[in-house]
């Protein structure tokens, strides 16, 4: 978790009061379970990227390079559209202590 | 200084002519009896061209308050009245004012909460709102409505506070009632109120800033904490301020105002347009003999405890007249006076009178009565008695 801020270190009223702080936020932290991804059985067809509500899918040139944990809050709709079974969730717990 | 300008206006009529001389460039509200008069007069004065304000007519006071928040939000200065029911309906916005740290002034002219329905006077709306985070000004006559709501103005948006304020007055006894009030020229007002400088004004489209997003348990406190802050700032802040309105005006504001106190055995301690019939009261016990004072409370919230500490430590007994009720506990007025007590030296013998719900008028009898048995010392700190109930 990031380093939380004491109230004096603040903006007054809960303001943000810079754009695009979002993009700092470690949803991450949410997730329960953890999409894992079998690069042998994708076929790149991209469905995961465009479900995604968390732009957590990292593609490149329209290839499938994995999932971005940052972000990903641990929903599942990945694994649920994928059409050959190549995203799996699993829990959190197994992953405790293991970098991202 | 020029020659005194006096007028004889209403309470509500002193409201509406200082919102003209502050001319704030927002104001919305929904007209309730009996804050109506201010709505009148400032919306002819918006009207007639005597003012450049936007004045937004709502379809509620729910709506009121949501359009001055969005309006002080944006960078604007920004006016709202209301009484009662108006407040009972905008409270949810009261609650988001505050918190979102926004300097908006409003005149609540105090009327009893329904229900049963009523119309008159007693404090219960303002009760309602205690622990809403805004600062409560509660006003004498009517030219403390005039002067402590232009002063309100600078409170608010003081840098260290940024606070709503509400300006009381007590409904017809005040609003409708016609008084000698002195006002300032224009220029001197326009001057002591100065120009809003926005914080985070939302209209700064290159600075851009969210207000009201989620706030959970990991920051939500922390902008509460600061919220209480701010109101120690607004302690700290208001005589700095009221001491440059008495350069301008010659009249002097503090957290309270005490009568006859200096060798005051007895004390009275109350808030709005009661405190001149308790000082009656108290001349006419004075010229009997009796040792009687009043404490008059100016501001409310923030609570002033040290001067309550200073003034009544030590006095053989202090009596509180509360207009509202809160069921189930002591009234507000006496709780955060006995509270403030807790730490005195040497406490005086407390009582808590309850009187004028629904605007059920307070006699010079009712007081004479309550002095009268603070002078006997027959008060339980611990019962809350009645003043013109039937029982």
């Amino acid at each position: 978790m990031a380093e939380l801020k004491k109230w004096h270190e603040l903006p007054i009223a809960g303001l943000i009061v810079e754009p695009g702080t979002a993009r700092k936020y470690r949803t991450g932290d949410w997730r329960v379970r953890r999409p894992v991804y079998d690069r042998s059985k994708c076929i790149d067809c991209m469905f995961c990227w465009f479900y995604c509500p968390d732009q957590a899918i990292i593609q490149e040139k329209g290839v499938m390079k994995g999932i971005d944990y940052f972000y990903c809050k641990g929903c599942g709709v990945c694994a649920n559209v994928c059409p050959k079974s190549a995203i799996e969730m699993r829990p959190e717990t197994e992953f405790v202590g293991k970098e991202d | 200084m020029a020659a005194k300008n006096v007028m004889a206006i209403t309470g509500a009529e002193a409201a509406a002519y200082a919102m003209k001389q502050i001319e704030p460039d927002v104001v919305a509200a929904y007209p309730i009896t009996p804050q109506t008069p201010i709505v009148e007069y400032f919306a002819k004065y918006v009207a007639d061209g005597e003012v450049r304000t936007e004045m937004i007519p709502v379809e509620s006071e729910h709506s009121a308050m949501s359009a001055v928040v969005g309006a002080a939000a944006a960078g604007a200065r920004a006016m709202t009245a209301t009484s009662s029911q108006g407040l009972a309906l905008m409270s949810e916005i009261v609650y988001i004012a505050s918190s979102l740290r926004l300097p908006i002034v409003m005149g609540l002219v105090n009327r009893a909460l329904s229900a049963p329905i009523n119309i008159h006077c007693d404090h219960s709306d303002a009760m309602m709102v205690r622990d809403s985070g805004w600062i409560q000004l509660f006003c004498e006559d009517a030219q403390e409505v005039y002067d402590l709501t232009i002063l309100a103005v600078r409170l608010a948006e003081h840098e260290d506070v940024r606070l709503p304020v509400l300006v009381n007055q007590d409904g017809f006894i005040i609003s409708h009632g016609v008084e000698p009030v002195e006002v300032l020229p224009d220029d001197v007002v326009k001057k002591f109120v100065g120009e809003l400088k926005p914080v985070y004004p939302l209209l700064d489209t290159d600075h851009p800033v969210t207000y009201g997003p989620l706030d959970l348990y990991d920051y939500y406190f922390e902008h509460k904490r600061q919220q209480i802050e701010a109101m120690k700032h607004a302690y700290r802040v208001f005589p700095q301020i009221a001491e440059e309105f008495y350069e301008i005006s010659g009249r002097k504001y503090n957290f309270v105002e005490p009568y006859r106190l200096e060798d005051a055995e007895y004390v009275m301690v109350a808030l709005g347009s009661t405190n001149g019939t308790i000082k009656d009261v108290v001349d006419e016990m004075r010229s009997e003999g009796k040792k009687v004072g009043l404490l008059k409370i100016w501001m409310f919230r923030p609570f002033p405890k040290p001067e309550i500490q200073r003034y009544l430590t030590a006095r053989k007994a202090v009596v509180v007249l509360d207009r509202a009720a809160s069921f189930g506990a002591e009234a507000p007025l006496y709780e955060a006076v006995k509270s403030a007590l807790y730490e005195a030296a040497a406490r005086p013998v407390m009582g808590s009178f309850v009187y004028g719900l629904g605007g059920r008028d307070l006699k010079p009898e009712h007081v004479r009565y309550a002095f009268e048995r603070a002078i006997a010392l027959d008060l339980v700190a611990d019962k809350e008695e009645y003043l013109g109930l039937r029982d």
